[in-house]
């Protein structure tokens, strides 16, 4: 059984503008020793479902959270909070992006560490100070029987983010959760973290949830790699598929986006058009689709579901899921052209998008027309139904997509 | 150092800034110096992108605060239009400032968030008393907003009403305002989303190309450096150890600390961040108020040598390839392809 399985995990806030629908439905599992990469823009939804993972939205007021979250067994959405207490810190221990936040100011990192043991096991003060001792020697930090009785302003910001890496796994968790643990530092910081992190990971054969938005720290350091759109995982599939045989538009997005050591030095960048959407009011069907360059009527109307993609030569029982309605035929040969170094409007010319069947019964009613064509092929969406239409959109990359835009 | 004919706009010579360290409550003495930038040169030639590299605290920000004279050197010169403006007074610099401007990394400070976008954009007019009509002025601003692809109808808007990358095309807006010969990019990307990342690069570079400005780019990324500069120069404790076309740099580092920070860049592709010997620097960049002697990266370099590099201070030289380079033992073509499995390609 997987050491941690997520199961349509959904995490909803209340607030004076709306529900704001932050995670809608996420599944994945882990394993012991594995790890998976999380991957998404900020306002993804990527921080907060693994937040719920540590019990920490539990407590804000306006959360409402369905689904199931399994640990070990147990399982978490139904823990009472002393036995979340328990297992925070312990079995699951968390490293967050800001080092310097994330540590108590006032305190010598020794008795924080000290603090961190005594939480969840019975030694005496002498003992945990030995183990902290142990922890920090083991992260690389030079002597550190000495540098135990620093404060943290001491230290600088990849040594800080050692004590944090100490501190998570001072009580061998079985499942290390990292948000952004190397985006607050220099690359060659970023180096020797991520070393360590992978290093640690194979002598203590610990989990972990690596999230992040840089594909270039997945590639390295996990297994799996989930794709996370408007709080929803959009792709799923091991890190080879995921770089060689991409099937979502978003994830192709990503990967044409960013300049990279390893392509030609001329080839244009390819942004994705617009910017993420409001979690308040998601585009109707394929949240996607008012970025999307191959957005069809159908797909403003019909919301995808995951789905096992056909993989070609990619060998032997991989998960692979994409939640696209693009036929798989069409998905491949988009991605062939896109490679190639072509842009979405070359790649267009090319490859015929064909419209998907709407299945009336489906989608419910039949609606309005929804997407209006706007000047470089982005689409906009409108409400679905009801409220009256937003003003024509002139400029695509100077409004949103959708009707939490104008303001006047 | 391939100058393709072109003239260079600035000419900066053994550029020093030391920010001088305080004891003492009434009666304050000096009692040491951080040596922010120790001894440059550099020229930024007309119409390209030189791009400025390092790690947090090397120098660069303030490198570019001395270029643009936010700061005042503790010694060197900055020659441009061949007047030495090191030392120039506020009111010598006011009609420089007209020529230079800055794009800064966080799009959510560096606006007033009390103004409105117009009278942001409008506000390089305002005081350098050029465009006095207002009609005409909001003709201009719009054309200006129009240019970096934001909606003209949104001149009245707030900073607060725009998402961080539009907010960063207003920092452009206003930096490009007075048409200016250089502007001055501090982490202009880092603080976006990377699929907006993108929007701002393209952007920059379209504006370069229409404009023909000269650009000035720090970065700590180094993909994107690679993707936008022209010329490279790599700075470690307030030097400059590399510097080269950015072709070059990137294929053939010469200088171990180059070859480093790229060996350290990850690689969004699996297969080859497997066969990669990912060579990791121990420990962290040493002090700049008391820096190690002679060769300032020995103390954390793969090749140093006891009796040369700790003794003898290595200056900048043209090495194998064309590269300027601060070493005594530069990398070899064998050590780059090992460290480096992006460099070979």
């Amino acid at each position: 059984m997987a050491l941690l399985e997520v199961n349509d995990l959904k995490v909803h806030f209340r607030t004076d503008d709306g529900i704001v629908k932050a995670v809608d439905g996420v599944s994945y599992t882990v394993e012991s020793g594995q790890a998976l990469g999380i991957v998404g823009e900020s306002g993804s939804g990527k921080s907060v479902s693994s937040l719920t993972v540590m019990g920490l939205t539990r407590f804000a007021g306006n959360a409402i959270i369905e689904g199931s979250i399994v640990f070990d067994g147990k399982d978490l959405l139904a823990a009472s909070d002393e036995d979340m207490r328990t297992l925070r810190g312990n079995d699951i221990a968390m490293i967050f992006q800001d080092p310097l936040s994330s540590l108590h100011p006032f305190y010598k990192i020794g008795d924080q560490l000290v603090e961190a043991i005594q939480a969840h096991r019975d030694v005496s003060k002498a003992q945990a100070l030995d183990r902290s001792v142990e922890m920090l020697g083991l992260v690389g930090i030079p002597e550190p029987r000495r540098r135990i009785d620093s404060y943290p302003h001491e230290f600088s910001g990849g040594m800080r983010q050692r004590v944090m890496i100490a501190m998570a796994l001072i009580n061998d968790p079985k499942l290390l959760i990292a948000d952004e643990p190397t985006t607050a530092l220099d690359v060659t910081v970023q180096a020797q973290i991520l070393d360590l992190i992978q290093r640690l990971q194979k002598e203590l054969d610990t989990a972990i949830v690596m999230i992040t938005h840089d594909l270039g720290v997945v590639a390295e350091v996990t297994d799996d790699i989930g794709v996370m759109y408007a709080g929803r995982i959009v792709e799923y599939a091991d890190k080879e598929a995921i770089f060689a045989a991409p099937e979502h538009p978003y994830t192709w997005g990503l990967l044409k986006s960013i300049p990279r050591l390893d392509s030609p030095r001329g080839e244009e960048l390819v942004p994705i058009p617009g910017r993420p959407p409001s979690l308040i009011l998601k585009p109707s069907g394929c949240a996607f689709h008012p970025r999307c360059p191959y957005v069809r009527e159908a797909h403003t109307k019909i919301d995808p579901q995951l789905a096992p993609a056909a993989d070609v030569g990619n060998g032997g029982g991989h998960r692979h899921e994409v939640a696209c309605l693009l036929p798989g035929q069409t998905r491949r040969a988009l991605w062939a052209a896109l490679r190639t170094g072509q842009v979405p409007d070359q790649v267009l010319e090319n490859v015929d998008v064909p419209e998907t069947a709407i299945d009336r019964e489906a989608v419910g009613e039949v609606l309005a027309p929804a997407g209006t064509e706007v000047a470089d092929g982005v689409v906009a969406a409108e409400p679905v139904a009801t409220e009256p239409a937003p003003p024509a959109v002139t400029d695509g990359l100077s409004q949103d997509a959708g009707p939490d835009a104008p303001r006047r | 150092m391939s100058t393709n004919g072109k003239s260079p706009l600035i000419e900066v010579r053994d550029l020093e800034k030391h920010f001088p360290l305080k004891q003492g409550i009434i009666l304050q003495r000096q009692v040491g110096a951080v040596r922010a930038v120790d001894g440059i040169s550099f020229d930024v030639l007309e119409g390209e992108t030189l791009g400025l590299v390092g790690e947090s605290g090397c120098g660069k920000s303030t490198t570019a605060r001395l270029v643009t004279r936010l700061l005042e050197p503790t010694d060197g010169t900055i020659v441009y239009k061949g007047e030495d403006i090191a030392h120039s007074s506020r009111a010598e610099l006011k009609p420089l400032r007209r020529d230079m401007q800055m794009i800064f990394q966080d799009p959510y400070s560096s606006l007033n968030p009390r103004k409105t976008v117009g009278s942001i954009i409008g506000e390089p007019f305002i005081i350098h008393r050029l465009e006095k009509d207002e009609g005409a002025r909001k003709k201009r601003v719009q054309e200006l907003m129009d240019l970096v692809g934001l909606n003209p109808e949104h001149y009245n808007r707030f900073p607060h009403e725009f998402s961080g990358g539009q907010r960063q095309r207003i920092g452009v807006a206003r930096a490009i305002a007075l048409k200016p010969k250089l502007v001055v990019a501090d982490e202009p990307v880092s603080a976006l989303d990377v699929s907006i990342q993108a929007q701002i690069i393209n952007l920059l570079s379209q504006l370069q190309r229409e404009l023909g400005l000269t650009i000035i780019f720090i970065a700590h990324d180094l993909s994107v450096v690679r993707h936008v500069c022209d010329r490279v120069a790599v700075m470690y404790l307030g030097k400059i150890v590399e510097m080269a076309d950015a072709d070059q740099l990137f294929d053939h580092p010469r200088h171990p600390y180059t070859g480093a920070l790229l060996s350290a860049v990850p690689v969004p592709d699996p297969r080859l961040a497997r066969e990669k010997h990912r060579q990791v620097l121990g420990g962290d960049v040493p002090s700049p108020t008391n820096p190690p002697p002679a060769c300032r990266f020995h103390t954390r370099c793969p090749k140093a040598q006891d009796g040369k590099c700790n003794v003898d201070e290595p200056f900048l030289e043209v090495k194998e390839g064309g590269n300027l380079a601060a070493c005594h033992f530069p990398l070899t073509d064998e050590e780059i392809a090992a460290r480096v499995p992006t460099a070979a390609a």
